[in-house]
């Protein structure tokens, strides 16, 4: 039963995240709210490793959330669910539908939903910066000084020309190892 | 069977040893799909991330699908896509079994905890490219706008928000086509 329910929540992302990886962070943020499958501080984990090893970010987090909730077992599971209804979908537009992105209101209807999109991405950065940023102490929420500097110091880093091409990888890599080193 | 077999094989390949999916993934699939197996031709290709940009799902698996479906018909595309996520099933599940195993670790936590900011730093990033990319227009800063604020401030679920703003996208396209209609 558990293992369904697990396969319905992520044939509802697969569904519904429109625009590959990044558009599934919104959903499983949602998730912590009903399932007690992992936290929103576990989430970050799973964003930086799923980052850093290969494979379609997108995916990696399904299976990275799944084997968090139901093991092995569930990582498959959720994996399966995220990309099912991709496969659905696009053998039907491969089979019955030629020239489905050139279609004026296909083209409308993903217009509108790009920019909602990026909302829903933008909200849900800002619930994990909070998280990650701001302790909770005694129902009040306390600056972690020592993560926010951190956090301003890579943002402008990975802005600077010469350093743009440089992998997540790398970044995340730096972070882990100040983290060490600095006791954070 | 020998095709199949190449198409989950190639797939594969490619899961395995691409970082990130999405765009950083297309000269991985430009060379193994165009250039070493001459599958499909670089238009095909290009065409198919136009219709992965307005479907559900992960881009990659799309990409997957479609090539397979087109080289094998429907137990093609589902051999690709299986391809493409098993290196994200196998390597993801290590990991996070091997992280399981030490949690407790203060080493570990540290790193961890610096992690933290630089998956915030990462994340802001992204925000600010896709609303480069989808903020194209007045109507679509305002789509996202209220997205933001329906998101941010109310409990209405996240996907009626993505079914809203595509029914809005349409709206528009048939608000600007009967405009257009009755200068003519």
């Amino acid at each position: 039963m558990e293992y369904l329910i697990l396969f319905w929540e992520f044939f509802k992302i697969g569904l519904f995240a429109v625009g590959g990886g990044p558009a599934t962070i919104p959903y499983l943020m949602k998730l912590p709210e009903t399932y007690d499958w992992f936290t929103m501080e576990e989430l970050t984990s799973m964003i930086a490793i799923s980052e850093s090893t290969p494979g379609p970010l997108g995916l990696n987090m399904a299976t990275y959330a799944g084997f968090s909730a139901l093991g092995v077992g569930g990582g498959l599971v959720a994996s399966i669910g995220l990309v099912f209804p991709s496969v659905v979908v696009i053998t039907l537009i491969a089979k019955f539908l030629t020239n489905f992105s050139e279609n004026t209101y296909v083209k409308a209807a993903f217009g509108g939903i790009r920019p909602a999109v990026t909302a829903l991405i933008a909200v849900a950065v800002y619930s994990l910066c909070r998280v990650s940023l701001f302790r909770e102490v005694g129902g009040q929420w306390v600056p972690a000084g020592k993560t926010i500097v951190l956090t301003i110091i890579l943002f402008l880093l990975m802005n600077v020309k010469a350093l743009k091409k440089l992998h997540p990888a790398f970044w995340i890599l730096l972070a882990a190892i100040i983290g060490i080193v600095f006791r954070f | 069977m020998s095709r199949l077999r190449d198409l989950y094989f190639t797939f594969m390949r490619i899961g395995g040893l691409t970082f990130g999916g999405g765009l950083s993934m297309l000269p991985m699939l430009k060379y193994e799909l165009v250039e070493k197996k001459g599958w499909v031709s670089e238009e095909e290709l290009l065409d198919c991330y136009a219709i992965g940009q307005c479907t559900p799902g992960i881009i990659a698996v799309n990409t997957a699908t479609y090539v397979g479906y087109k080289k094998r018909g429907v137990i093609g595309g589902i051999a690709a896509t299986l391809g493409m996520i098993t290196p994200s099933i196998v390597i993801i599940t290590a990991v996070a079994a091997f992280l399981a195993q030490f949690m407790d670790n203060p080493w570990l936590q540290h790193a961890l905890m610096g992690v933290r900011a630089v998956v915030c730093a990462l994340m802001l990033n992204t925000v600010i490219t896709l609303a480069r990319k989808s903020l194209v227009s007045l109507v679509s800063a305002v789509i996202c706008l209220i997205a933001f604020l329906l998101a941010m401030f109310t409990p209405i679920p996240l996907v009626v928000i993505v079914i809203l703003a595509g029914v809005a996208g349409i709206f528009m396209e048939i608000l600007r086509a009967g405009k257009m209609g009755k200068e003519d």
